[in-house]
Formats: C-alpha cells, sequence, structure tokens
C-alpha cells in the first residue's frame, strides 16, 4: 500500500519583495534585471504519512507549517521535489475562511459544505447530524455576525468533518472551543482515525497533539529538524523552544 | 456526478451573493431597476431635448435597449475581476474547483440582468410594439453575452491577482466602451469605414441585435450571430485557459 501521503525534497520559495509593485516585479524578473531574494518557507522536507496515521506538525512561528499543510490541501504546489497526496482531503486551515457574517448560521452551512465537495444529497442526508454536532441550536438561523468565535468554529469544524475525506487537516483551530467542544472534538477525531482517516495536526499546545497524534515532525526554519513519536518529538521541542524563542522572518506559522 | 456537484455549488455561491447584497437594504431588488431607469430618463432628456436626434423615435426605449446589455456586461466584468481578491480566504484556505468564483459572480449578476430585461419588455410593451417570434432569439443573444462576459471574467479575474491594476484597466474600459457601444446612437449613423469595428464588439452586437428584435421586429443577420457565438466561445475558451494556467498560483499572490 502506497503512503497517503508523500513529500519527496519538496521546498517552497517565496520571494522578498518587500513592496515592491507585482508588475514592476514581473517585467524585472523576466528580463532578468532583479536580483531574486529567495526566502525557503519549505527546505528539502521528505516524509512519508501511511493510512490512517496521526502526523502533529510542531515548530515556532514562520517554521513553515502552515506552508506544508497547504502543501498537502493542494492550495499551492511546491517549487522543487513532489507532493503526492491519494485521496480525498478536508481539513480547516483558518476558521471562518467562507464564511459570510451577513448569512445566518444555516446558509453559511449550506455553502460551506457544497464548497469542501458536498454533494445536494449528501447534504440532505448529513445535514441534521453536522447541526447536532455543532451544538448551535437556536442560532442556526441567525446571522453569523452574533456568533462567538468558538460557535463559529463549531459550526466549521462540525460541516469539516461530515465531509468524510481521508485526509484532514486541522491547523490551529480548536484553541478557540470550550472544554466540552473539545472533548466532543477529540472523540471525533478519534473515531475517525479508527475508522481509517489520516490526520495531520498543527498546534501549540502539547497536550492537544499528544491526545490527537502518535507521531510528530518539528519543523524550523522550513527544514525538519526532528520526525519520530509524538512524546519524544514534542517535549525536545518544548525543551529547545524554552530555551531559546526563535522567530523567523515570515508570519502566519 | 461530478457536474452535479459543481451545480450545486455555483447554485448557492450565486445565491450567497445575491443575498449578501440585498439582505441589509431596504430597497432591495428596486436598485436593480432604478438605476437603468436613471440613466433612461438622462440620456433620454439630452438627446431628445439638448441634442435631440430626430431620426430615432421612442427614444426612451431605443436607449433602455443598450443600456440594460451594457450594464450587465460592465458591472459584470467588474465584479467578476475582483471576484478571487474580494474571496481571498476562501481561495487561498478552501480546496475548491476556483473557476468557481468568478463564474458565480457573473451568473449573481445574470440574475440582476434578468430583473432588467424584464424591465425593459415591460417598456417595449407599454410603448407599443408587440411580441413577435423573433423573441425566440434573444435567450440565445443574452446567453451568449453571459458567455462572453464569463470568459472575460476568469482571465481578468486571473491576471488581477498578479497586477492588482487590472481592475483599473477594466474600468477605464468599461468607461470608453459605454461611448463606443451605439447606446445612444444608432449602428445606422456610423461611417462605414468604422462598421466592420463594431461587427467584431460582441457588446454592440447584443445591442443591435436587441433593437431589431424588439424594436424592428426582424431576425438579427446570420453574420452577426455566428460572429457574436464565435467571439463569446473564443473568449471562454481562452479564459478558462489563462485561468487553469495561473491557478497554481493564486495562493501564493494572494
Amino acid at each position: 500500500m502506497p503512503p497517503v501521503i508523500e513529500f519527496r525534497q519538496v521546498s517552497k520559495l517565496y520571494y522578498r519583495h518587500h513592496t515592491r509593485r507585482f508588475f514592476h516585479r514581473y517585467l524585472m524578473e523576466k528580463w532578468g534585471r532583479a536580483p531574486k531574494e529567495p526566502f525557503y518557507a519549505l527546505r528539502d522536507v521528505s516524509f512519508e504519512v501511511e493510512e490512517g496515521d496521526s502526523l502533529a506538525v510542531v515548530g515556532p512561528n514562520g517554521a513553515g507549517k502552515s506552508t506544508l499543510l497547504s502543501l498537502i490541501a493542494g492550495l499551492s504546489f511546491p517549487d522543487e521535489g513532489q507532493v503526492e497526496v491519494r485521496g480525498k482531503v478536508a481539513g480547516l486551515l483558518e476558521l471562518g475562511s467562507g464564511f459570510h457574517p451577513d448569512l445566518t448560521g444555516r446558509e453559511n452551512l449550506v455553502v460551506y459544505a457544497s464548497l469542501l465537495g458536498l454533494s445536494r444529497s449528501e447534504l440532505r442526508e448529513r445535514f441534521d447530524e453536522i447541526v447536532e454536532f455543532s451544538g448551535i441550536g437556536d442560532f442556526l438561523d441567525e446571522p453569523l455576525r452574533t456568533y462567538s468565535a468558538g460557535m463559529i468554529l463549531r459550526l466549521a469544524f462540525s460541516v469539516a468533518i461530515h465531509v468524510e475525506a481521508g485526509v484532514m487537516l486541522f491547523d490551529e483551530i480548536l484553541a478557540v472551543g470550550d472544554q466540552s467542544f473539545q472533548a466532543s472534538c477529540f472523540e471525533k477525531i478519534v473515531e475517525l482515525r479508527r475508522k481509517g482517516c489520516t490526520i495531520v495536526c498543527v498546534s501549540h499546545s502539547a497536550d492537544v497533539l499528544k491526545r490527537l497524534c502518535a507521531r510528530a515532525i518539528w519543523l524550523e526554519g522550513g527544514r525538519v529538524v526532528r520526525d519520530g513519536p509524538v512524546a519524544e518529538v514534542v517535549e525536545a521541542y518544548r525543551l529547545s523552544a524554552g530555551a531559546h524563542a526563535p522567530i523567523a522572518g515570515k508570519g502566519g506559522g | 456526478m461530478q457536474l452535479f456537484r459543481y451545480g450545486f455549488l455555483l447554485r448557492n455561491l450565486i445565491l450567497r451573493d445575491f443575498k449578501i447584497r440585498y439582505r441589509n437594504m431596504s430597497l432591495g431588488i428596486f436598485w436593480s431597476l432604478l438605476n437603468p431607469l436613471v440613466m433612461m430618463g438622462v440620456l433620454t432628456f439630452i438627446f431628445t431635448r439638448i441634442f435631440p436626434s430626430p431620426s430615432i423615435k421612442n427614444f426612451g426605449v431605443f436607449v433602455l435597449c443598450g443600456l440594460v446589455p451594457f450594464n450587465f456586461f460592465a458591472v459584470a466584468w467588474v465584479s467578476g475581476t475582483t471576484s478571487l481578491l474580494n474571496n481571498a480566504a476562501l481561495v487561498k484556505r478552501v480546496r475548491m474547483p476556483r473557476e468557481a468564483v468568478p463564474v458565480s459572480v457573473v451568473l449573481a449578476n445574470g440574475i440582476h440582468f434578468l430583473i432588467q430585461i424584464a424591465l425593459l419588455l415591460t417598456f417595449v410593451l407599454g410603448t407599443g410594439y408587440g411580441i413577435n417570434p423573433n423573441w425566440l432569439w434573444l435567450p440565445f443573444i443574452f446567453g451568449l453575452e453571459v458567455v462572453f462576459v464569463c470568459g472575460l471574467s476568469l482571465a481578468s479575474s486571473a491576471l488581477d491577482v498578479f497586477f492588482r491594476d487590472v481592475r483599473y484597466v477594466v474600468e477605464s474600459a468599461n468607461t470608453v466602451l459605454f461611448w463606443l457601444v451605439p447606446i445612444f446612437y444608432s449602428f445606422a449613423i456610423i461611417p462605414e469605414q468604422y462598421k466592420t469595428v463594431y461587427q467584431f464588439n460582441p457588446v454592440a452586437a447584443v445591442v443591435m441585435a436587441c433593437r431589431l428584435i424588439l424594436l424592428e421586429n426582424r431576425q438579427p443577420p446570420f453574420s452577426l450571430l455566428w460572429k457574436l457565438a464565435l467571439v463569446s466561445t473564443v473568449a471562454l475558451v481562452l479564459g478558462l485557459a489563462i485561468f487553469r494556467r495561473s491557478k497554481r498560483k493564486f495562493a501564493d499572490y494572494l
């Protein structure tokens, strides 16, 4: 069985263009006059994730964690190396992308579900389950701007896990949920894992990662520093982060 | 199956756009009607009182035949162009067929277009022109215009991600086109040597066809129809090609 996620010497470059205008930059690069200033968001990253595996990604801000997730999600593409992902990918990379504050929870739910690829009949089947799990209750027909961050998370998370994708990605999103919702999220994620779903999680909370994942990758400056059992890697990272708190060039984590 | 999924997504995105625009307005859809009515009033005043054009009868309906297709073109193209930037969070963070973003925005404007077409037809009937069998050409002609704008918007929205100036180019092009499309003058008065240029402008073609059908009860000439179909199809194919080529880099630039 081939691995579900495969990174082979993957590098992702961004050019530091400061505030230089795109068009200007384009012309300069086209004619080779501008010195490019490449910045590696990821550099020579290789790893494999087997089906049903659960991978945690740790590292300081700007280490390349979000870049890694967006490569897995197929939202952006590597400049060097190959990324291969087999099967459908879903997940939450950012809270509330695709949601609109003026629409009700119900309307946002429908739009979001179809964005994630649910068909009309699949949505009809799973609608009640999604609402039930989100625990939004009476607020379902209220505009989203009346929701708290935690409620938006509940709605988005609930839609995402009902897509039934083979690979689920979570980028530091469980942080805004309350205790009881976190507990049901954990339960749901464990259940997904049992069904053979592959999970990739980014979080700054060591406890969350230890509960959800079996294996961890520690990224720093775009490179893999360590890859191994979650407890070991997270502990090593915590020790090093305590000693010095490095902050790399690019924000966003 | 894939197509149904896509249809469901498009439908939801169109409804979303439409709801967002009108939810917090007390006059709602009335705004769709107000704009062409005001423009019709102003242009009719100018071209019957200040620069009278006696060769054109029923100037109000005449000018509305031009305004309705042109308005749709201009507004849909600008909103299509900025659609990827306006939905940056979506494009960057949610995996979805990205073509659906500009296309759904153009089609949402198509709803307004339908409302304005209804207004136009009401005026046509109110002025005393009857319904005639050539009306059957209208869905085909307006449909081609929608296809044309979809093609243009796919291309311009993709370019707008990399060069944010595109939006202003499109706006300026629309201002120029207002004069170069026979909206408040008729195709007949254009000097012979310029007529060929007009023939390949799909918006001008739609306006001309619209007037022939509604005001003269004539079938639009075959040459106009095939040129319109050709230009619209080419625009869509090229637009899709440009979009497909550049969409891999969207997330890096948004």
